[in-house]
């Protein structure tokens, strides 16, 4: 039998806290209202109450929560952040998800017994990055960057005792993870310094009889046909006209989906399996949680017989980002 | 398969054009006023966040049910919703889709971001205004006790 990764599920609110526990999360994710955590949208996240509640129906039933305290401190506004880490302990949280170093060391100071977990905001992707924060702040699991190719996950797991956590499912962001200034190029807000990537406030959608514009502060980044399915409006995943021709410059709207080589995840010996989407619905945490479970109790019980069954991709082909999914970095042959 | 909250699965359907045009010649306002009662309601169960109603304080709405040709136009002023009987130049905030999307949305069947990614959802208007409602009704927990008391 294999050694069995947590399955990591996002929740924007409690109602999606619930569905991802009663769907068969191991561990739930989830950010205060504030821009403290990188899905600062108007009207999600958690106020104390909803914490208090979310960690007793996840405590109740056995399984963890982790609070994102991942976006970067801003100057002048420190305590904001520590309060934050402070606030986490005091509710009984399980473990934090941090990338600025500062707050790291607040949390591995001020607060030892909590765990700490090294965000994917923090961008490290190799070994040496994620050694120097276990000898620094005593971080007991990295985020990986979705960046890296299995083999090169692999190298990592082999070179650290920290526990390894990769993307299971969700949305992709440019290869620049945690260092990527699209939106601010646009917008001047980005997810480390608002909590938001693309924040709504800049987003126009425009519908036209025969196709839809969307605009980024003013910024055309596509046109939609009618019949075309859509993606978040991010630079990233926009349509621009380059050297004579117009396509996806950079990446395809389409959502990473892990399914096809979750025995290989496993075999390598990865500690936890994250789903993306603290942004979305109760609905799609239900969807996303219940199937990627079916399939990793599939692997853990019998890696070789696995196969993904045609149930599993419908729904999570359904819920992915421009109803398209990918396998990301991790099958790419170039390095 | 069903749903969060235990309804039966609803399809993906479209009602035929000739319902949309004859619906689009009728009167709008029963529509309005009936999703403005049900609103309404559902804010004085206390199942609204005081949060974001207050954030939505004089925004309208318009909510267009594509193959039935349904408007409903309507506000939220002075702490309840009301609906609006003269025809809105351009409200704050337009939710197109059909009616099976609708139906699928409320039911907890489908996700409203799957939705909108495959164009069966548009959204107009504020973009934040529209994450501020969206986030809103995901956050709901609709009371057990009352739906188990529906059935």
């Amino acid at each position: 039998m294999a050694a069995k990764p947590q399955l990591v599920c996002p929740a924007g609110s409690l109602a999606a806290l619930k569905a991802a526990v009663d769907n068969g999360a191991d561990d739930v994710y989830l950010g205060f209202r504030n821009d403290t955590n990188a899905r600062n949208f108007a009207g999600l996240n958690f106020d104390e109450k909803s914490l208090v509640e979310g960690v007793r129906y996840a405590h109740q039933r056995g399984r963890r929560v982790l609070a994102a305290i991942n976006t970067y401190a801003q100057a002048g506004r420190f305590a904001d952040w520590t309060r934050a880490v402070d606030a986490a302990a005091a509710l009984g949280i399980d473990a934090v998800i941090i990338a600025d170093p500062a707050v790291l060391d607040y949390a591995a100071k001020t607060h030892p017994a909590m765990r700490r977990h090294l965000s994917v905001q923090a961008s490290a992707t190799s070994y040496e990055a994620i050694n120097f924060c276990r000898d620094k702040f005593g971080i007991q699991r990295a985020v990986l960057p979705r960046v890296l190719t299995l083999a090169q996950v692999e190298n990592v797991i082999r070179n650290t005792e920290v526990e390894i956590e990769v993307f299971g499912f969700g949305s992709l962001c440019v290869m620049n993870e945690g260092r990527c200034w699209l939106s601010s190029y646009a917008t001047g807000e980005s997810p480390n310094t608002v909590g938001a990537c693309s924040p709504a406030k800049y987003v126009q959608w425009e519908k036209k009889p025969t196709e839809m514009d969307v605009r980024l502060n003013g910024i055309l980044i596509d046109r939609y046909g009618n019949e075309e399915n859509a993606g978040y409006p991010t630079i990233c995943k926009g349509r621009f006209e380059v050297a004579g021709e117009t396509y996806y410059a950079m990446e395809e709207p389409a959502s990473l989906n892990v399914l096809e080589m979750l025995p290989e995840i496993v075999r390598i010996g990865v500690a936890a399996i994250k789903v993306e989407g603290r942004q979305r619905s109760p609905t799609y945490v239900a969807q996303v949680t219940r199937n990627l479970r079916q399939a990793l109790d599939a692997v853990i019980a019998a890696p070789d017989r696995y196969s993904v069954k045609p149930a599993w991709a419908a729904e999570l082909g359904k819920v992915a980002e421009g109803s398209q999914i990918t396998l990301g970095a991790y099958n790419r042959p170039w390095r | 398969m069903r749903n969060s909250l235990n309804l039966p699965t609803i399809p993906a359907f479209a009602l035929p054009p000739l319902i949309a045009r004859l619906g689009a010649r009728l009167p709008q306002w029963p529509h309005s006023v009936s999703l403005v009662l049900a609103l309404n309601a559902a804010r004085k169960l206390g199942v609204l966040p005081d949060e974001t109603l207050q954030q939505i304080e004089g925004r309208s709405f318009r909510v267009t049910v594509a193959d039935t040709g349904m408007v409903a136009d309507f506000a939220y002023n002075g702490g309840s919703f009301r609906p609006i009987f003269i025809t809105l130049d351009k409200p704050d905030l337009h939710f197109t889709a059909r009616l099976s999307a609708f139906l699928q949305l409320v039911s907890r069947q489908e996700d409203p971001d799957t939705l909108f990614f495959n164009r069966s959802l548009t959204v107009e208007g504020d973009t934040e205004l529209g994450l501020r409602v969206k986030n809103m009704l995901d956050a709901l927990e609709w009371p057990q006790l009352s739906l188990q008391g529906l059935r």
